[in-house]
């Protein structure tokens, strides 16, 4: 076998060393910090493990925690069951199928906190309008100021914005299927229920499992949905883990306890991608 | 395949209580639309109600007010060159690396390589945020340079495993064969092997299109100057503003959203097709 052309190393070493130097060394950095009590300028000593030991005693990030990973499964099992739904919708014999394609995919190409704004105004203002219209007691206020129900919009928000980029993805994998799968189905007297159990289901799992991985983690990580329309109110209501970690490691002087709250955050998520992983790999193998 | 088609065709019923039903469900995402718009033309007395209403007499001046008050040229100028810098040096970097690493797999050091990129894609951003910052600042890249920077290089997670997964399925004859002519190994890349990738370059580049224009938390952390605000980060910044003039702000939010979706709307079939590709790999 001959040698490697040197060529091939020039191509990838500096690719690996901005990524190494931009990547890899904050990383680093970060869990070197969470062991000390830097608060992002002047000195510092190392103090072990006590960071992580207030991290578990501390109420605003447990709350932050329990709001994550709510919103985040909420979000993951709705944007996947509408945006399949929209999918098999859009891949069956209906007419104007590009341009609804072309709307469905809409929201993907606007930034969510511009949209966020938008959102911000409908629920503030349309909403409660509409629910004093209804006479419902609960909606005739906005509902990003209640305590309780703040988290649902932010839910309904990532949900509808969400939605298009998984609705392509699922796509894409429907029309892997071949027509003739369901052509022969139909001649066994199949319904359109059972045809969608036992050919498309199985035959997609593969884009279900991905969607459902990447929904999942977008979501854990969620930022730009809140700041828009609650910032993360009211009161700390609706405060995201990375929200936390951006408050107060840049305006709370807290840097050296936030990124050991972010170390937590790396493990928990790593931890759940393999989970999930695993359990929709097996589901895919049985299917 | 022509007959094929045409068999299909034959048997090709449209189902119109489903397009009605899709077309009611596409309402979902036209009306938050149509709402921003009509507010955007209206006076602020026209604010009352239901707000779905259409304006009296459309204010267009809302938008010159907006587009004077967030300084929406250098927003736009800013935004554009981040993207259009990002996009660029993206597909002509990161392509490079993932061939190099997709001709040697069978290395090691190669092997490794791309599992070290590739698992970067389950680090969260919170955790390399702080620290980024301080190190932007002292090399001094917290500006639009800076940013493109950061883009390209934190892009060769995804994108390495993308490209990759496409140079696997090009047969190695063609540049076996360019290179027992004497082409070098980066001739091959760039004559041979790039033009190639055409359809992935599609993909690659419309993903880091939307990601850079779109993005609120890099910018948001990394620039420093006000000068260097993009379009997301502006509408953040003038927040305090707006906070009474609903009509200012809603132009304001059209006038950043209406770039891309302009583009989109040119471009919608090959954006889709090319996002498509991307996840069939």
């Amino acid at each position: 076998m001959q040698r490697t052309n040197r060529t091939f190393y020039w191509m990838v070493v500096p690719a690996f060393v901005l990524f190494f130097v931009f990547h890899t060394i904050p990383v680093l950095q970060g869990v070197f910090y969470s062991f000390t009590d830097y608060a992002g300028y002047g000195d510092w000593s190392f103090i072990g493990f006590e960071n992580y030991a207030n991290i578990f005693a501390d109420e605003r990030i447990r709350d932050s925690y329990l709001f994550t990973f709510q919103f985040a499964l909420l979000s993951t099992v709705l944007v996947n069951i509408i945006a399949l739904a929209i999918a098999v919708g859009l891949n069956a014999r209906i007419k104007f199928r590009t341009t609804l394609r072309g709307i469905f995919f809409l929201p993907n190409v606007m930034a969510i906190l511009v949209v966020g704004y938008i959102f911000n105004y409908l629920f503030s203002y349309t909403v409660p309008y509409l629910g004093q219209k209804l006479g419902s007691a609960t909606f005739s206020t906005s509902i990003l100021a209640n305590e309780d129900l703040a988290w649902l919009a932010i839910v309904l928000f990532a949900v509808w914005n969400a939605t298009a980029f998984a609705v392509i993805l699922y796509l894409a994998g429907l029309q892997t299927i071949p027509t003739e799968l369901y052509e022969a189905a139909s001649i066994d007297g199949a319904g359109s229920w059972r045809k969608f159990r036992q050919i498309t289901f199985p035959l997609i799992a593969a884009f279900f499992t991905i969607n459902m991985v990447l929904s999942l983690k977008n979501f854990l990580n969620v930022f730009d949905h809140i700041i828009p329309l609650t910032n993360g109110g009211p009161g700390t209501a609706t405060e995201s883990i990375s929200l936390v970690i951006y408050r107060g490691g840049f305006q709370g002087g807290d840097f050296a306890y936030q990124t050991a709250n972010a170390v937590v955050f790396f493990i928990v998520i790593v931890a759940f991608s393999l989970f999930q992983l695993r359990i929709l790999m097996r589901r895919e193998v049985q299917a | 395949m022509a007959v094929f088609g045409l068999a299909r065709r034959e048997t090709f019923k449209v189902n119109w209580w489903l397009t009605a039903l899709m077309c009611v469900l596409s309402l979902t995402v036209l009306i938050p639309l149509y709402f921003a718009v009509v507010t955007a033309l209206k006076t602020p007395d026209e604010l009352s109600g239901s707000g779905f209403g259409l304006p009296a007499d459309p204010r267009w001046a809302n938008f010159a007010e907006a587009w004077d008050l967030t300084n929406f040229p250098r927003a736009a100028l800013n935004s554009a060159l981040i993207t259009v810098g990002a996009v660029v040096l993206t597909l002509v970097t990161n392509s490079m690396v993932a061939y190099a690493i997709s001709r040697n797999m069978h290395r090691r050091r190669f092997k490794i390589l791309f599992f070290y990129f590739v698992s970067a894609l389950f680090v969260p951003f919170p955790i390399i945020m702080l620290p980024v910052v301080k190190q932007t600042s002292l090399l001094f890249m917290d500006n639009q340079v800076g940013l493109i920077f950061l883009y390209v290089v934190y892009g060769l997670a995804l994108n390495v495993f993308i490209y990759v997964g496409y140079l696997n399925s090009i047969p190695r004859e063609l540049e076996e064969a360019a290179m027992t002519e004497g082409a070098s190994v980066w001739t091959t890349f760039w004559r041979i092997i790039f033009p190639l990738l055409a359809p992935i370059n599609a993909t690659v580049g419309i993903l880091t299109c939307l990601w850079a224009w779109n993005d609120f938390l890099l910018p948001l952390v990394v620039l420093s100057s006000p000068s260097a605000q993009t379009l997301p980060l502006v509408q953040y910044v003038f927040q305090g503003q707006f906070s009474t003039n609903y009509t200012l702000a809603f132009a304001s939010y059209l006038m950043a959203l209406a770039p891309m979706v302009l583009v989109y709307l040119v471009a919608q079939r090959w954006v889709i097709s090319g996002v498509m590709r991307g996840s069939v790999k």
